[in-house]
């Protein structure tokens, strides 16, 4: 891969970054200052308490596991604006499988770093078109009718995205899923920590891999 | 000096959230046209950078009508301008709405009435932020170190560095395969996220044997698209036929 691109992307992708994490934290302190209150702080350590110790050890792990897939600045860009498992890693995958090129290769790099840019301003107009047209939208988009299909969302999108990959690499695809499949069956209530289970699918799939590697049988 | 009078749909959220996101489309539209220079130098055809983007987009919209409803549910406890910003960067509503509810608790505040007090508001604002930040700061000064350790793994074993990166793949599929079999335990209801699913294999299924033996090549951008959103129309039947016999 060719270093200048990618320097020049951490470079940038640093500032960015940096710059958007200063505007996180000035959106709160904002709110402190304009109204001159600050917040009971025993009500914020209780608050992320409760929430910190799992979104803590997600956050990192789907660096950890994301960022390999995603590319340099698909990483730096999908990490800002989010909704990573349910939007951005799907939409990088399917354009870097349809455009035929590979996670890793500087095409895979680039394609995916568009996809990722183009969800990325899809969904911010998306919201901000829906929150202006609030009024008229909201009777539809919550209608009984339709709430079975965004609940289904996951389900759609991880039917089309599987057949693809698992049909590619069928002989590793066999023990993460065996796994997965009896965990889900065992103990249903991991559902709510389905991000913390990536990781550990990676694993078991490269441990299956690389027996196989070695074997000479991939 | 007076303080302002506390809304969750004021004019200053709202300025706030527009900040914030006008940030976050630069910075969007910056590596998309970044990427796309460095597409057409690499030899990436005008054509493919195009269909990318507008494959990309339609795979979108719906993932993003869900989020805009994410933004809804949470609006009625936290104002509409606070819900959009948080919902346009860096979480995704599996975290926010915990987030918010976790903290109304330990402050004793009801989440089915707006927030009226601004420093309940600044406590949650805060857990919200602060709850979800460690991720991007690992981004921000670890991913150069991550990245580098990637590319010696590919450039010792390149063969071994493309199955480790196809098994990083497999762990998400297969953690949210299992996921879809969590519910079968409620009954024949449980099953639709597999119906759904499989439906979607089917679609994607079609799509592939008419792009190889049809030699429909435009398809291979939108198959993706078609099966998410086919499978998503399909499953407002399904439910209707399964949902109601648990």
């Amino acid at each position: 891969m060719k270093r200048d691109y990618i320097s020049s992307v951490h470079f940038y992708g640093r500032i960015w970054v940096a710059t958007a994490i200063a505007m996180f934290l000035m959106v709160p302190m904002a709110v402190c200052l304009y109204y001159g209150v600050w917040p009971q702080w025993e009500h914020v350590l209780k608050g992320l308490l409760g929430v910190a110790p799992i979104f803590w050890t997600v956050g990192i792990i789907e660096v950890l596991t994301f960022s390999p897939m995603l590319g340099t600045g698909g990483t730096y860009l999908g990490f800002v604006t989010g909704n990573l498992t349910n939007l951005k890693v799907p939409a990088a995958l399917n354009a870097m499988e349809a455009a035929k090129v590979k996670a890793g290769s500087e095409e895979g790099e680039v394609i995916s770093t568009i996809a990722i840019a183009t969800s990325s301003i899809t969904t911010t107009l998306v919201i901000a078109l829906g929150v202006l047209l609030l009024g008229y939208l909201q009777p539809v988009l919550q209608s009984p009718v339709l709430a079975p299909a965004f609940d289904n969302i996951m389900p759609a999108l991880i039917g089309g995205l599987g057949v693809v990959y698992i049909s590619k690499s069928p002989k590793i695809a066999v023990a993460p899923l065996v796994f997965m499949v009896a965990l889900f069956l065992a103990v249903p209530s991991l559902a709510g920590s389905v991000g913390v289970l990536v990781p550990v699918g990676a694993l078991i799939c490269m441990g299956v891999s690389r027996i196989l590697y070695k074997k000479g049988k991939l | 000096m007076n303080q302002p009078v506390f809304d969750v749909n004021s004019g200053f959220l709202y300025t706030l959230t527009v900040i914030v996101i006008l940030f976050v489309l630069a910075q969007s539209v910056f590596f998309l046209l970044k990427a796309s220079r460095r597409a057409k130098e690499l030899g990436i055809t005008g054509s493919v950078i195009r269909k990318t983007v507008a494959s990309s987009a339609l795979f979108t919209i719906a993932p993003a009508v869900a989020i805009l409803l994410g933004v809804i549910t949470l609006s009625q406890f936290l104002g509409l301008p606070f819900p959009w910003l948080r919902l346009s960067v860096l979480g995704a509503l599996t975290y926010e709405l915990p987030a918010a509810t976790t903290t109304a608790s330990a402050i004793g505040i009801s989440t089915s009435q707006a927030v009226s007090s601004a420093a309940d508001f600044a406590a949650i604002a805060w857990v919200m932020t602060l709850g979800i930040i460690p991720g991007i700061f690992l981004v921000l000064f670890g991913l150069k170190k991550i990245q580098g350790g990637l590319n010696n793994i590919r450039q010792r074993d390149t063969k071994w560095g493309n199955i480790m990166m196809d098994s990083l793949f497999m762990g998400m599929i297969s953690a949210f395969t299992g996921l879809l079999f969590a519910d079968i335990r409620e009954g024949l209801s449980g099953y639709v996220p597999l119906v759904v699913a499989l439906i979607s294999a089917v679609i994607m299924g079609v799509c592939g044997i008419l792009i190889k033996v049809c030699k429909i090549k435009w398809l291979e951008q939108y198959a993706m698209p078609i099966s998410m959103l086919g499978a998503m129309a399909a499953s407002i039947p399904v439910t209707a036929l399964m949902g109601g016999a648990v």
